[in-house]
């Protein structure tokens, strides 16, 4: 008996008896989906959060005022004071010192209120140098960034971020119009392109000023020196360990404090992906894990269905045996039924995968990837679970005599 | 005048834990091409078990047995099933049909196994339904056909692979007295045309239909009565 003939006479089997052979191929059917969506939501998260990262700009660095610990012995946690100041910003541009950093952006902010005509608005202001825009990988929609002549003149310029300007100015251009922060007026000279960032951190709403500005107009504070954050960017992907080693290394002299108690954390923005994605790995494992689960229990579906129909069949197999059906021939009939029943519900399921990665972002407000590995993965995996499912069974009904089977009233 | 088939000093002894039965205790016989014979005996005689060894459904734990001159009482399992599809056909007392596909599908099921092509079997089933009166009837499927229809179907299916030996298994135990005679009928055509047929029946009037009758009892022939 040729292949054609047994797959004719497997899949004659598997219509003749269709509720059961669907209710097999279920098991299947939902095991496949299910490890398609899991494995998918799982990577659409982790793209999801690259993404998110790597908004913050490439090759960043991000150093940020640490525990500092007080004459008095009183420890504060991070940034519970600004220890960080423009002059070790100024160090770090040193290519002699420092030469893996190639642009710092120190950054001191506050919160305050913007006024525009009858409209006020309270936002973030940042007060920081022109190279805060490839720093942090940003554009502008509108106008320019500032220049090194308004830090150095300390001009009364802002540049916004786009929900900023919508929430202040409801109609017409941004640029050219003044608003009003702590009681002096400033020129709008630039609009920052929205980056879309879906969490609730404001990268899209805030505002920059010269850094001499904010010290001359905005800070509040006595400690015009002192700056909430310094962003560095390394020279390449391959030089962010070194630039990193470089900083550490320079800002520990300078606060003149031991690694043990330096009063500055580095945070790499490979550091923060690496956390995320390793969450996000645990979460897809853990997911997966489920999914395999529900897809192994469809296997000893497949294999319990394909043992009751050797029991119910026993007459049959006995009858094609009297007929000329040698062992084999048996044996690969069944193989065949069960690894059908295994392929047909994985490319099911596969389908049911597909749409549902497709209908689900809708209602989740969460990315699927379909992985094509994971697709090609999951069908294998029906096919293999069919057939070791179809192997005892099918071997139980080729052993078969065929004088018991014909007995079998 | 070939011979068909011969069975020499046959045995076959049936063990189940200590309990050894002898079913078959030596029997020796033969059959020429051509002739019609009939296996007599009661239950328990041991004529189930000469029938299955003769079907090569199941080997003799003793003795040789000779099929178209081929010794097959040594054989794998794998070379019975080709003897099986290509030297024997059989008719059964449950007819045996597979519920699920019309009479042409059951008639053609041992040239499946035999590896013709479809449109060749499909030629031949059709040739073999006709032949025993069925051509009206080859897309009926056995629930639609009468006890006595549905062995006619059977018969077809022993015939269309061109056996040597045709083996009927009490095939008119399940029939009404009309379609038995139908039946027997069509297996005196089936001799008048020069096939082997051989059928095991308990019942004297079957058996009277053959040319010759074997009496087995208790494993042995019967010699008292052996014609």
């Amino acid at each position: 008996m040729n292949l054609v003939e047994t797959f004719r006479t497997a899949l004659e089997a598997i219509r003749s008896h269709r509720l059961r052979s669907t209710l097999t191929m279920l098991g299947i059917l939902i095991g496949i989906a299910a490890v398609i969506l899991t494995v998918g939501l799982g990577q659409g998260a982790q793209v999801q959060v690259r993404e998110e990262i790597s908004k913050l700009g490439s090759n960043l660095l991000i150093v940020q005022p640490g525990s500092a610990t007080s004459t008095t012995g009183v420890r504060g946690g991070r940034g519970s004071s600004s220890t960080l100041t423009v002059e070790d910003a100024e160090a770090l541009q040193s290519k002699e010192v420092a030469p893996d950093v190639k642009r710092v952006a120190a950054v001191s902010s506050t919160s305050t209120s913007l006024t525009a005509g009858t409209t006020n608005w309270t936002t973030t202001v940042n007060g920081t140098t022109p190279d805060w825009e490839q720093v942090r990988a940003r554009s502008l929609s509108a106008g320019r960034f500032i220049a090194q002549a308004d830090v150095d003149d300390a001009r009364p310029v802002v540049v916004l971020g786009a929900d900023t300007v919508a929430e202040l100015f409801t109609r017409g251009q941004a640029v050219g119009q003044t608003v009003t922060i702590n009681g002096s007026t400033f020129t709008v000279i630039g609009v920052l392109k929205a980056i879309g960032s879906s969490s609730d951190t404001s990268d899209d709403d805030l505002a920059v000023v010269p850094r001499t500005t904010y010290a001359a107009r905005v800070s509040t504070g006595g400690l015009r020196l002192s700056v909430s954050t310094i962003y560095l960017e390394a020279q390449s992907q391959g030089a962010l360990s070194a630039a990193y080693q470089e900083a550490n290394a320079l800002l520990l002299t300078r606060h003149g404090v031991a690694a043990a108690s330096a009063d500055f954390s580095i945070t790499s923005q490979q550091s923060l992906l690496k956390t995320a994605t390793s969450t996000d790995q645990t979460l897809t494992i853990l997911l997966g894990g489920v999914a395999g689960i529900s897809l192994l229990v469809g296997g000893i579906g497949v294999m319990n269905i394909m043992l009751v129909s050797v029991t119910e069949r026993v007459r049959e197999i006995g009858l094609r045996k009297a007929l000329g059906a040698t062992p084999s021939a048996v044996r690969r009939q069944f193989l065949v039924e069960a690894s059908s029943l295994g392929a047909t519900g994985g490319l099911l399921g596969l389908g049911l995968g597909v749409v549902g990665a497709l209908v689900l972002p809708h209602w989740l407000d969460q990315p699927v990837t379909i992985s094509p590995l994971a697709a090609v993965g999951a069908v294998v995996v029906a096919l293999a679970i069919g057939i070791t499912a179809g192997v005892y069974p099918a071997g139980r009904a080729a052993r078969l005599a065929p004088i018991d089977a014909l007995r079998n009233d | 005048m070939t011979t068909t088939l011969q069975l020499t000093d046959v045995r076959k002894t049936y063990s189940s834990g200590h309990l050894e039965v002898e079913a078959l205790r030596g029997i020796t016989m033969s059959v020429d091409e051509g002739e019609y014979v009939a296996v007599m005996g009661p239950s328990g005689s041991g004529k189930s078990t000469l029938m299955h060894i003769l079907g090569c459904l199941d080997v003799p734990t003793g003795g040789t047995y000779e099929l178209a001159g081929t010794d097959v009482s040594r054989m794998t399992e794998a070379e019975l099933a080709e003897v099986r599809n290509r030297r024997i056909g059989f008719v059964f007392q449950g007819f045996n049909l597979l519920p699920s596909m019309p009479a042409w599908r059951n008639v053609e099921l041992p040239l499946v196994y035999a590896g013709v092509h479809r449109d060749e079997r499909r030629r031949r089933a059709i040739a073999a339904l006709e032949k025993v009166g069925l051509g009206d009837r080859v897309a009926h499927r056995p629930g639609e056909l009468s006890g006595g229809q549905q062995q006619r179907v059977a018969v077809a299916r022993a015939l269309v692979t061109d056996p040597a030996l045709i083996l009927a298994d009490e095939p008119t135990g399940n029939l009404d007295s009309r379609s038995s005679a139908d039946v027997l009928a069509l297996f005196a055509e089936l001799h008048e045309s020069g096939r082997t047929v051989m059928l095991i029946t308990h019942e004297p009037e079957v058996a009277a239909a053959a040319q010759r009758v074997v009496r087995i009892r208790d494993g042995l022939i019967d010699q008292r009565v052996a014609a």
